[in-house]
C-alpha cells in the first residue's frame, strides 16, 4: 500500500531547502540596506568638523588647503546635474525616435537585427566610452568651439547620452508595443495618418513607460563615473556653462579616494558624497520603478 | 490630405535618421578602436608584461588579473543569483515582503558602480580585512553583478511551463525534487547565457575595483587572492589619463581598449554558441 503521507524527515528537509532559498532571496534587501547603513556610518564622522549646511551650500571644495579646508559640494552637485541634463536633452528625442521607428515603422526583420546591435552598445565598458571621449569627441569639440581642449560638460553629455540610449530605447519600445492594438486601429479608422496616430495616440498612451525609461537613463547618467572622469576635464570650480570643464560627484570620489589618508575628515567627506549620490539615485530609481510597474499592472 | 502625407513622410524620415545616428555612433566607436588598436595587437602584446615604465611590452598581467577577478565575481554572484531566483520564482508568494525583495533587486541594479566601490572599501577592505586585493575587488564586483544574475536566472525560470512542475508533483515528487529534476535542467541554458552577459559587464567595470584592489603597475603576477592585481579596464584608464607620457603610450591604450572590447564580444559570442548547442541537445 502506498501511503500519501510523507515522512517527517522529508518534510523537514523540504522546509530547510525553502528556508535556504529564502535566505538567498532576502539577501538583496540586506545588501541594499547594508550599503545605505555602511555609507551613513562612514559619512557621519565627517560632520564632526564640517557644518552640514555649508556642506550642501558652499561652492568651494578644497579639502587639502593648508590655510582653510573647505568642504562644499554644491559645485559638484551642479556639475552632475548639468552633465546629466545635457545627456537627457540629447538622448530623449533620439531614444524615443529610435523606439518609435522600431515599433511603428521598421520591418520586423530590421527590428530583430537592430535590437541586438543596440545591446552591443549597452555592453561597451564605460572606460572605453570615456577613452573615446578623449581621443574622438574631445578633439572634435575643441575644433568646433575653438577651445584649447574639448574635455568639458558637452563631451560628457554626449557620452552619457550614448550610454543612456540603450536603456531608453529598449524600455520605450516595450511600452509602445504594450499599447493595445485597438487604440491604433481606432485612430487609423477615424482617418488619422500613421504619423498622427504615433504622435497623438501611441506615444501619449505609452508615456508612463517612456518617462520611467528616461528616469532610469537619468539614474545611470548621474551615477556614471569613468566617462565623466575621463572626458569632462575635472575642473573643481562651479560650472559656468556647457563648455566649461566640470567635476562631478562621482569623479571627485574617484580622483581623491585613492590619495586620501584613511579615517581623516577628508576621507569621511568622500563617503558623505557617496551617500548623497546613493540617496539621489535611490529615489530616481524608486520613482521610475513605481511608474513602470504601475504602468505594467494597468496593461495586465 | 496631401499635407498629411508629407508630414508622415517627414516624420518617419526623421525617426529613421535617429536610428541611423545611433548606428553611426556605434560604427564610429568600433571602427576607431578597431582600426587604431589593430596595429598594436600581436602575440607579444597579449603575452608579455609592460616594460620600460609601461611604454613598451604587452598587457598580459592586466588580462590575467581581469580573468582572476572575474572568477571571484562569478563564485559570489552565480550561485547566490541562481538561489535567489529559485526562491523568487518557485517559492515566493505575492506578499509585501516579496514585493520589497523585487524592488530591492531592481534598485540595486541602479546603484552607481562607484558606490559599490565605496561599500567594498568599507566592508571587504576594512571590516573584513581582506585589504586591497583580488578578493576584495572580486567580491565588490560580485555584489554589483548579483542583481543582474538574479534577474537573468529568474527570466530563465519563468520560461519553464508550469506543466513541467505539475507533472513531477503529480508523480509524488516533493517540491524540491520537482525543481531539481524538472525545472533547473531546462532553465540552465537560459540562466547561463544571462549570467555570462552579467559577468561580461562586470569584467569591464573600473570604478568598483579602483580602490578595492586594482594596481597601477605590478612587476609580478599575483600569487594569491590577497594580492593586488592589474586589470584591463583600469589599465586602459591609466594609459589614457595617468601615464607620464600619454601621447607616447596612446597605441598601447588603443590596443588595451581593443582587447577589452574583444574580450567582452567573445563572452557575448560564447552566449550565442551555448544557446545554439543547448537547443540542439534538447532536440536530440
Amino acid at each position: 500500500m502506498i501511503t500519501s503521507k510523507r515522512t517527517s524527515l522529508t518534510r523537514i528537509k523540504e522546509s530547510a531547502i525553502k528556508a535556504f532559498f529564502f535566505t538567498n532571496g532576502i539577501l538583496a534587501v540586506l545588501i541594499l540596506l547594508g550599503i545605505f547603513l555602511f555609507l551613513l556610518y562612514t559619512a557621519i564622522p565627517a560632520f564632526r568638523e564640517i557644518d552640514i549646511i555649508e556642506f550642501f551650500t558652499s561652492k568651494n571644495w578644497n579639502p587639502t588647503s593648508p590655510v582653510k579646508e573647505e568642504y562644499g559640494i554644491l559645485s559638484m552637485i551642479t556639475s552632475t546635474f548639468l552633465v546629466t541634463l545635457g545627456a537627457l536633452v540629447i538622448a530623449i528625442p533620439i531614444g524615443i525616435g529610435v523606439a518609435s521607428y522600431l515599433s511603428e515603422v521598421a520591418h520586423w526583420k530590421v527590428r530583430e537585427i537592430v535590437k541586438p546591435v543596440i545591446e552591443i552598445l549597452a555592453g561597451i565598458p564605460s572606460v572605453v566610452i570615456g577613452f573615446l571621449g578623449i581621443v574622438l569627441f574631445g578633439p572634435a569639440i575643441a575644433k568646433i568651439t575653438g577651445q584649447s581642449h574639448g574635455l568639458n560638460a558637452v563631451n560628457g553629455s554626449i557620452l552619457l547620452a550614448v550610454m543612456a540610449l540603450p536603456t531608453i530605447i529598449s524600455i520605450s519600445e516595450d511600452s509602445l508595443a504594450a499599447v493595445p492594438r485597438a487604440y491604433k486601429e481606432a485612430s487609423l479608422a477615424l482617418g488619422a495618418s500613421r504619423w498622427q496616430t504615433l504622435m497623438r495616440i501611441k506615444i501619449p498612451a505609452a508615456l508612463s513607460g517612456i518617462i520611467a525609461a528616461v528616469m532610469l537613463g537619468m539614474g545611470r547618467a548621474i551615477g556614471e563615473t569613468m566617462t565623466v572622469l575621463m572626458a569632462t576635464g575635472n575642473a573643481p570650480a562651479f560650472p559656468s556653462g556647457f563648455l566649461s570643464s566640470i567635476r562631478t560627484m562621482t569623479a571627485t570620489i574617484a580622483i581623491e579616494l585613492g590619495e586620501v589618508p584613511y579615517y581623516t575628515t577628508h576621507y569621511y567627506a568622500l563617503f558623505a558624497i557617496g551617500l548623497v549620490l546613493f540617496i539621489i539615485t535611490f529615489f530616481v530609481n524608486l520613482v521610475s520603478d513605481l511608474v513602470l510597474h504601475k504602468f505594467q499592472e494597468r496593461e495586465l | 490630405m496631401n499635407k498629411k502625407k508629407i508630414f508622415e513622410f517627414l516624420g518617419f524620415f526623421s525617426l529613421r535618421i535617429c536610428l541611423y545616428l545611433v548606428l553611426a555612433v556605434l560604427l564610429l566607436f568600433v571602427y576607431d578602436i578597431g582600426s587604431k588598436g589593430a596595429g598594436t595587437l600581436s602575440w607579444e602584446f597579449l603575452s608579455q608584461a609592460p616594460r620600460r615604465g609601461m611604454t613598451e611590452g604587452g598587457i598580459f598581467p592586466a588580462i590575467f588579473g581581469t580573468f582572476l577577478v572575474t572568477i571571484v565575481t562569478a563564485i559570489l554572484a552565480v550561485p547566490l543569483g541562481i538561489f535567489a531566483a529559485i526562491y523568487l520564482n518557485e517559492y515566493a508568494k505575492q506578499t509585501r515582503l516579496t514585493r520589497i525583495i523585487r524592488l530591492s533587486i531592481r534598485n540595486l541594479s541602479g546603484v552607481p558602480s562607484i558606490v559599490y566601490g565605496l561599500f567594498g572599501v568599507i566592508l571587504f577592505v576594512n571590516i573584513l580585512k581582506f585589504g586591497t586585493s583580488i578578493l576584495s575587488a572580486g567580491l565588490t564586483l560580485g555584489l554589483l553583478t548579483l542583481p543582474w544574475t538574479i534577474t537573468a536566472s529568474e527570466e530563465a525560470l519563468k520560461t519553464i511551463p508550469n506543466s513541467y512542475r505539475e507533472g513531477a508533483l503529480a508523480l509524488g515528487a516533493t517540491k524540491w525534487q520537482a525543481i531539481r529534476t524538472n525545472v533547473l535542467p531546462y532553465a540552465m541554458p537560459g540562466m547561463l547565457t544571462g549570467i555570462v552577459l552579467g559577468l561580461a559587464r562586470a569584467a569591464g567595470e573600473t570604478a568598483p575595483i579602483m580602490f578595492t584592489g586594482a594596481a597601477f603597475f605590478l612587476p609580478f603576477l599575483p600569487q594569491s587572492l590577497s594580492e593586488q592585481f592589474m586589470a584591463l579596464p583600469y589599465h586602459l584608464y591609466v594609459m589614457a589619463t595617468q601615464h607620464h607620457s600619454i601621447a607616447q603610450v596612446r597605441p598601447i591604450a588603443y590596443g588595451t581598449a581593443l582587447v577589452l572590447l574583444l574580450l567582452i564580444l567573445l563572452m557575448n559570442l560564447s552566449v550565442v554558441i551555448i544557446r545554439y548547442r543547448m537547443r540542439r541537445l534538447k532536440r536530440e
